[in-house]
């Protein structure tokens, strides 16, 4: 059970030794990738984080979902900096006897971390820096948990 | 005496991050009113409260929260992780 937050890169085979348990019949893991705009002209995403509370809210989101499903293991990484288009920006695993549980916390993990979690993204385009808006159905997907 | 921090664009509209502010503000709403009454940066990053979000010594709380003890109160936008 682990929550991580760093500036380097993270490797998802080296995260997933000994993930689990001999009783975890599944494992599903979730990496968010930094893409292009719709506009395709990104040319770097940096991300904000507040260091102080960082750690602590994604250790209470992991909490969270362990209170909720039977999992044998959790993991969330989620990256700050500057990131390239096609950069790792955060991965999420879970480990349960069954599919659901695993399924179902890896969403809540995410839903959790895009709108609970304090970082901010920030677009770099050749046209110039945008910071990331929340969506409303960010704040909605919390509704159903 | 508070540690104010501020993240993202509220960090760039205040223009710095951090700062200590001597106040007699008994909750969070008081303190961002007499932040406002400072400076146009101030006003301006304060100028709609729905896209701000506030933690108290890193919680997430509401601006009605009184500042009784805390130590660092932190302003930012809806967070983006993920």
């Amino acid at each position: 059970m682990t929550a991580r937050v760093q500036a380097k890169d993270f490797d998802l085979a080296a995260e997933l030794a000994g993930f689990g348990g001999k009783a975890s019949g599944a494992i599903v893991t979730f990496t968010g990738i930094v893409r292009d705009n719709n506009s395709a002209d990104l040319l770097a995403m940096e991300i904000e984080h507040y260091p102080a509370m960082t750690q602590s809210a994604l250790e209470g989101i992991e909490a969270e979902a362990r209170r909720r499903w039977r999992l044998d293991d959790c993991l969330i990484v989620h990256r700050y900096g500057r990131l390239q288009p096609g950069a790792r920006i955060m991965m999420v695993a879970t480990a349960s006897a069954h599919r659901a549980d695993a399924f179902e916390a890896a969403e809540f993990l995410m839903d959790y971390l895009k709108s609970r979690a304090p970082f901010w993204k920030k677009e770099i385009t050749t046209a110039g820096e945008t910071w990331v808006e929340s969506k409303a159905t960010d704040e909605a997907a919390l509704e159903r948990w | 005496m508070i540690d104010v921090v501020y993240f993202a664009w509220v960090r760039e509209r205040v223009g710095l991050p951090k700062e200590q502010v001597e106040t007699t503000a008994t909750t969070i709403a008081e303190l961002v009113e007499e932040l406002r009454a400072r400076e146009d940066r101030y006003a301006l990053a304060f100028s709609d409260m729905k896209a701000i979000r506030v933690a108290l010594d890193q919680r997430l709380v509401d601006l009605d929260t009184p500042l009784a003890g805390a130590r660092e109160v932190a302003f930012f936008p809806p967070m983006t992780g993920g």
